[in-house]
């Protein structure tokens, strides 16, 4: 019996097609033979699987049918777990949001140190005081910038315009008394003073007090004449917190109307002899007087905090008086009488301050 | 956190007869009822509609299998044992891709289900073969072997649908093509 003819055989045995008496015989053969037996089996499994993977071919298509009946699209919308908005929105631009919050942390950084952030919190002492420097030495320049005109004047001639100016005066008394601070005159060779009207006038720096920051000029040109007598009175106790002030000062070619309050009752690093006052001030203010609402003068303006807000400083009155007070009196320094009587107590502050800008001056500093 | 999942599920006993019965009604009872429970586990465990539509079917074969061969309890709910069988083939996926991260979020609850998985798995492995054998096998062999064998036609058909002259000449052919066909499912081996 060849293999063919076996695999007919084995077919018919298992397929049950062959009578009675076949069937044994093969069964004996099978028994006999353990090859054909291991055939028969062989063959029946192999069969068997090829039914089944019919089987679950169809069952699979089956199946497939069912699922395309299924709306998978919605059921996935209705049954995924929504994450909250935040995830969400994390997980969709998190390579955005990491980039924007890098370049943001970043100019951040870069801000805070090129503003000198990281040098210190000491660096805004030193930049302060650097400013006030600045300022001082800014009025050395202006002071130095005027020499060529020094030959001008020694050869008589009347300097009227100079075009930079160093500071602000006021008259302490009719007869030609000048008070400015010190750092404005201070290394002067020459004063010149300038009234509203632009009459220039020279001046002589007769006292200073350098801790005070203030200091005693005297007219003593021979076109100055007397001034009526002054409108404005010192004040001699100390002016209290919040009290309304103004000021009248040279800052630029015009005199200038500033307004403010007394805002502490010591100066710059706590000085005592000065208030802080809150009041737009600039350069060239230096030396103006400050003035309450009766018209009263409660201090010198002498200098400001750049990095503060409205911080600006004055020389108290109290101070104005002690120095009057050490000036030493000689024959060529006429004694200073005060003016006693306030004519401005009742004026608006427009009337107060036309009276007033006539006693103001402009100081024109000149040194080499 | 699960979802009220909705539609009327048939009785456990309803689709163990309607299986025995090859009954498509409740085959197609049977599928839309769980179906959602098993999207719901696969697409909030890193998978998609596709992956739930492979797994869902695997797991309903298991069933149908379980149910046809005669050993099938009803030890549990049918729903349970649905769940375990597609929690525990898409935990085997998610190994097998590396994308498991020793966290699944369960939704209901499960038995251990290992067996009935590995004996799937084993019979799946059979059956790719079978496939990728016939696939190799070429016509008219291909075609002939699944007439006589899978759709259980007779020889006489055929013999009329190839334009054999005799069933004997058909019969060669078919023994020669069987014979090919075991070659090359074995080969695989």
């Amino acid at each position: 019996m060849n293999d063919r003819q076996l695999h007919d055989e084995i077919e018919r045995y298992l397929s049950g097609e062959m009578s009675r008496e076949e069937r044994l015989a093969f069964d004996a053969l099978r028994k006999d033979n353990a090859e054909i037996g291991r055939q028969v089996n062989e063959h029946r499994q192999f069969i068997g699987l090829l039914k089944q993977y019919n089987e679950r071919r169809e069952l699979e298509q089956r199946l497939n049918a069912i699922h395309q009946e299924i709306d998978v699209h919605a059921l996935k919308e209705e049954l995924t777990i929504q994450p909250s908005w935040i995830v969400t929105l994390w997980r969709n631009h998190h390579s955005k949001i990491s980039v924007a919050a890098s370049i943001a942390i970043f100019a951040m950084l870069a801000t805070l140190f090129f503003t000198g952030y990281f040098n210190g919190h000491d660096s805004n002492y030193t930049q302060l005081r650097m400013q006030l420097e600045n300022y001082k030495r800014s009025t050395d320049k202006l002071n130095k910038s005027t020499d060529a005109l020094l030959h001008d004047i020694k050869a008589g001639k009347r300097v009227i315009e100079p075009a930079k100016f160093g500071g602000t005066g006021f008259a302490l008394t009719s007869n030609g008394y000048v008070v400015t601070n010190y750092h404005v005159v201070n290394g002067a060779d020459s004063v010149y003073v300038q009234d509203a009207a632009g009459e220039s006038f020279h001046a002589r720096v007769v006292y200073t007090e350098p801790q005070y920051d203030v200091a005693l000029l005297r007219i003593d040109d021979s076109t100055f004449k007397s001034q009526a007598t002054l409108p404005y009175t010192l004040k001699r106790a100390e002016s209290d917190l919040g009290e309304d002030v103004y000021t009248i000062g040279y800052p630029r070619n015009d005199v200038v109307y500033g307004k403010g309050y007394l805002s502490s009752s010591t100066g710059f690093h706590d000085d005592t002899t000065a208030y802080q006052v809150s009041i737009p001030v600039n350069p060239g203010n230096s030396g103006a007087p400050l003035l309450d609402a009766k018209g009263n003068i409660i201090g010198i303006i002498s200098g400001k905090q750049s990095l503060m807000e409205g911080a600006a400083f004055a020389v108290k009155s109290e101070y104005l008086l002690k120095t009057i007070k050490n000036m030493p009196t000689d024959s060529v320094n006429k004694k200073i009488v005060l003016n006693t009587k306030n004519t401005l107590a009742s004026l608006s502050r427009a009337q107060q301050i036309k009276k007033v800008q006539n006693y103001v001056y402009q100081i024109k500093v000149y040194s080499h | 956190m699960s979802k009220l999942l909705k539609g009327s599920a048939p009785t456990d006993s309803e689709v163990i007869l309607g299986i025995l019965n090859n009954s498509e009604v409740v085959l197609e009872r049977l599928y839309v009822a769980y179906f959602p429970m098993v999207l719901q586990l696969i697409i909030n465990n890193n998978g998609s509609t596709d992956d739930a539509k492979d797994i869902y079917q695997e797991a309903i074969i298991v069933l149908y299998n379980k149910v046809k061969s005669g050993d099938f309890e009803l030890s549990s709910k049918l729903k349970t044992f649905i769940y375990s069988v597609c929690r525990r083939l898409w935990l085997k996926r998610l190994n097998q891709m590396s994308r498991f991260d020793g966290d699944i979020k369960d939704f209901q609850d499960h038995l251990p289900v290992e067996d009935e998985v590995e004996k799937q798995t084993d019979r799946d492995l059979q059956f790719t073969k079978m496939e990728s054998a016939l696939a190799l096998l070429g016509e008219p062999c291909k075609t002939i072997i699944e007439d006589f064998y899978m759709h259980d036609r007779s020889m006489q058909d055929i013999c009329e649908r190839f334009g054999y002259t005799n069933a004997d000449n058909a019969k060669t052919q078919k023994y020669k093509c069987l014979q090919r066909l075991k070659k090359l499912f074995f080969q695989h081996n």
